[in-house]
């Protein structure tokens, strides 16, 4: 393995990531990300010169819908999805403003 | 001597489009639902649901890019944002990054310091977030995602303002640019445009960029203006006193009229963009990109320049009625059905400005139609209702939208013209005022305004001053 995942890494991408890692996690983790960069590294062999770099892996472009309302509402149905309801609204932990 | 600082200002403006529904999903965007009832799973962020590009979207951020002189990227595309915060159920924000839609603008201001170009760096679209609601009875948030995927564009600019003066003349621009484009309605009050100030101070002369922050929640031109000087002083403090400035989103308070570092959102901000891998590129055809432009409409400095050249009326009113679109349609609608543009220009400036000013409204808000003004101004023409009378009626018109012919009738507000009538009352009048008589005998010319005001009334006010004046003057021969 190349890569090396600093213990500080791991750390940081844990709390973007919002997961909480034990010590023996954090390790496997490290290895498999540093595994993952060696296998990135590989395309970096490749010759890109004059490449346009690709922004989506179908042929395919310009998807749209025209600007009318299809939905009706299915606040019900909706709201069976949330950890809580209160006021037709989702109920979810104090957040900080 | 004290040191000359210079106000850096860069500006990130927020405009909620006027869709009739959000940018990815068929739900509607109706301002005033009960919560959570414009909603499905995609702007919900539910797994498995996929988003599809409403493409009014596309064609209001060129219309945007186009007005404000920009570069179009011809083949544009989506990135994430992610972040994790409530307010936003799929934890990334669609937006672009790496291939906004519009780039390298500019746009045209006047202070009194003179004309100046501001530039636009960018302008991208992406979408906007739920509601959140801090419910202090169970110490918890609620939230509402009936705005969540509203379609938004962010309109970057360069930092090239000086001033408060300079920001607000950028915005006023842009706003009436979008206005005439029908692209939002633009209110800073209700949040369809909003408006985040980045500013920065130096040592005046320095080439270089002092550290900025950015302030958050401004939401009037007055706010932005107090904002503006506070942060600024405060900056000015901090250097003066040899402290650093620190990088920072602040909040304005504009109550206590002074900004808090609001406390980032864990740790340091790392939205490890991506391209979406779920919405496909978009390319703008030169077609496309053609029809988009030939639907672009008159703006403001153009609609000047011919209302000068089509229409005798002050230059001053010019610049009133065009400052809103709507106004500036009602004006030409409503001289085009009665060929009077000068009076109509009248009934806008005085009456409507006046009546705007007392129910503290907006031009966009007025409710009559140029047909039941020009038949009001008719009326007045034909001399079928007087000028008070017409001033009474237009007081309900402006309320209600009323047909001033109808209105007129029903009411029994016609002009009396029947000689016979006025003679009867102008010899009544005559006759209970004997020292008004004699003075204007006497030559005292007051005398006769004072007898055609009591005949005015007698009347009720239904009838001419000039009309009655004459046949007064008759009279005491």
């Amino acid at each position: 393995m190349v890569n090396r995942i600093s213990e500080e890494t791991i750390e940081y991408v844990g709390i973007l990531a919002k997961l909480e890692l034990s010590e023996e996690e954090k390790k496997q983790a490290g290895q498999d990300m540093g595994r993952m960069l060696d296998y990135i590294d590989k395309l970096g062999e490749l010759d890109t010169e004059g490449v346009e770099p690709m922004s989506h892996v179908f042929s395919m472009e310009n998807v749209f819908r025209e600007d009318v309302v299809t939905n009706k509402d299915m606040r019900d149905d909706i709201l069976k999805n949330a950890p809580g309801q209160k006021d037709g609204m989702f109920q979810v932990p104090r957040t900080v403003e | 001597m004290a040191k000359q600082y210079e106000t850096v200002i860069g500006l990130e403006v927020h405009v909620e489009l006027a869709t009739r529904t959000k940018i990815f999903c068929g739900c509607s965007t109706a301002f005033g639902g009960a919560p959570n009832t414009h909603t499905c799973p995609v702007c919900t962020g539910m797994p498995g649901s996929l988003p599809v590009l409403n493409k009014q979207v596309v064609e209001y951020a060129v219309a945007v890019g186009l007005a404000a002189n920009c570069e179009i990227t011809r083949n544009c595309k989506f990135d994430r944002k992610n972040y994790f915060y409530p307010d936003n159920p799929q934890n990334y924000q669609i937006s672009q990054l790496y291939l906004p839609i519009c780039r390298d603008g500019w746009v045209g201001i006047e202070t009194q310091a003179g004309k100046k170009k501001v530039r636009i760096h960018e302008i991208h679209m992406e979408e906007d977030a739920g509601k959140l609601i801090h419910d202090e009875w169970e110490d918890c948030s609620l939230v509402d995602y009936n705005r969540s995927g509203v379609p938004l564009i962010e309109i970057v600019s360069e930092p090239d303002m000086r001033s408060a003066e300079e920001v607000i003349a950028y915005l006023e621009k842009l706003r009436l640019l979008i206005q005439y484009l029908g692209a939002s309605d633009c209110k800073l009050q209700e949040g369809s445009m909003r408006a985040d100030v980045n500013l920065s101070v130096r040592e005046a002369g320095s080439g270089r960029l002092g550290v900025r922050t950015e302030m958050k929640n401004l939401n009037s031109f007055k706010a932005i203006a107090r904002a503006i000087e506070g942060e600024r002083q405060r900056q000015i403090e901090l250097l003066e006193e040899g402290k650093p400035v620190t990088q920072e989103t602040r909040r304005w308070d504009d109550n206590k009229e002074y900004s808090y570092a609001m406390r980032s959102k864990e740790d340091a901000q790392d939205y490890r963009y991506f391209p979406d891998p779920d919405l496909a590129p978009v390319h703008i055809s030169e077609a496309w990109l053609q029809q988009i432009r030939e639907k672009q409409p008159e703006f403001r400095d153009e609609k000047m320049a011919r209302y000068k050249e089509e229409f005798n009326i002050p230059d001053y009113d010019i610049e009133i009625l065009t400052s809103s679109k709507h106004l500036a349609d009602l004006f030409e609608a409503t001289s085009a059905l009665c060929g009077q543009p000068k009076k109509v220009s009248n009934w806008l400036m005085v009456e409507t400005l006046r009546l705007l000013k007392e129910k503290d409204m907006e031009p966009e808000e007025i409710r009559f139609s140029p047909e039941n003004l020009a038949s009001l101004i008719g009326l007045t023409e034909r001399k079928v209702i007087n000028g008070s009378v017409a001033k009474e009626v237009f007081e309900v018109l402006f309320e209600k939208d009323i047909d001033p012919e109808k209105y007129v009738e029903e009411k029994g507000l016609k002009t009396e013209r029947d000689e016979g009538a006025l003679k009867k009352s102008i010899e009544e009048i005559v006759e209970a005022n004997p020292q008004s008589v004699e003075d204007y005998k006497n030559g005292k010319e007051k005398a006769i305004g004072f007898l055609v005001g009591q005949t005015m009334k007698a009347m009720k006010g239904k009838a001419d001053p000039a009309q009655i004046n004459t046949i007064l003057r008759e009279f005491l021969k």
